[in-house]
């Protein structure tokens, strides 16, 4: 029974894959040409990168939204009752190599972040990246054992995790006397975008390392 | 062939991969696993059907790196879920899974 299962599904998803690479080799060229009208419409987003101006400026919604449902993921972990696990295992406290090791990289990622964020306005860089990266230096502190695990979060973290979401609505509600939604005027795209990176990496940050600091066993308060 | 269509075709593999393995693997890591690889092979796919003409297409790139984070998130929120159920039931398997030998278990 279980084999003539998986010797079905085997069958059919080989078949749905072979139509699907036909489809993608028969598709005909698209008929309307994104590149071009992103390229002609670039020196009107403030930005000189083409992936940073479609992100935050052409389909800024779409980044609106997504931080947005990050939070919400986030809350969804949060609002489920804490793991209480047998095993309470405390993520090798004591080693000294990584605990030195990650205090002088925890500043460099630091850095890291900062550049990214900044380089994302004329290069491959943005707020997803830098906000990666702070989360990366997050869960790298707490597997050292120099970050507890958020159990509850403080009234300070809260106030960081919903600052991207916040100062986006912000913008888009104060932008929105003009009619369209987060269309920008000329002259302040560049520095409203950088606003809005700046927060964004910031609660990404925090919200994925969040991800993780939430699930661990240790999050459980004694 | 142009190297976007390789990616293109990849994606399309990774998805029936990923199709096959939510499918029939009873354990709910896997499952997990098995949609994250679904969703990598659509990000792919839109990725290299976008540039086959030759130049990158930044929107689907935007859209990707959006969906990529969006992803994380929605395994994360997964993870915590399947945790909840094995804190309840006691087991990583949804409760239709129950009946009938699995092999492929770990």
């Amino acid at each position: 029974m279980r084999t003539l299962l998986n010797v079905t599904v085997l069958f059919l998803a080989s078949a749905f894959g072979l139509a699907l690479g036909w489809l993608i080799l028969d598709l005909p060229v698209a008929a309307v040409r994104l590149p071009e009208q992103v390229t002609a419409q670039l020196e009107m987003s403030g930005v000189v990168h083409p992936v940073t101006a479609v992100l935050l400026n052409f389909r800024g919604y779409d980044t609106l939204l997504e931080i947005a449902v990050l939070l919400l993921a986030l809350l969804g972990i949060l609002a489920l009752p804490r793991h209480v696990s047998d095993h309470q295992h405390r993520p090798s406290s004591a080693n000294p190599v990584l605990q030195t090791l990650t205090r002088v990289l925890a500043p460099l990622m630091l850095l890291v972040a900062g550049y990214v964020l900044w380089a994302g306005a004329h290069r491959p860089g943005g707020a997803f990246q830098a906000g990666a990266v702070l989360a990366g230096a997050g869960v790298l502190l707490h597997l050292a054992g120099l970050l507890p695990a958020w159990a509850t979060p403080g009234r300070t973290l809260r106030a960081g995790l919903a600052v991207g979401l916040l100062v986006f609505i912000a913008v888009a509600v104060a932008l929105m006397a003009q009619g369209t939604l987060l269309q920008y005027p000329l002259s302040w795209a560049g520095a409203l975008i950088l606003m809005i990176e700046a927060s964004l990496t910031l609660s990404l940050g925090l919200i994925l390392a969040g991800l993780y600091l939430v699930l661990t066993d240790s999050g459980v308060q004694k | 062939m142009s190297s976007a269509l390789v990616y293109a075709l990849t994606g399309a593999a990774l998805f029936v991969l990923g199709m096959a393995g939510l499918i029939l693997q009873p354990h709910l890591l896997r499952k997990i696993l098995a949609f994250n690889i679904m969703g990598s092979g659509i990000f792919l796919m839109l990725v290299g059907v976008a540039q086959r003409a030759g130049t990158p297409d930044p929107v689907p790139q935007a859209m990707v790196l959006t969906g990529i984070v969006v992803a994380i998130a929605a395994t994360a929120l997964a993870l915590a879920l399947a945790r909840q159920l094995l804190d309840m039931n006691g087991e990583m398997r949804l409760p239709e899974e129950k009946t009938g030998k699995d092999r492929l278990d770990v």
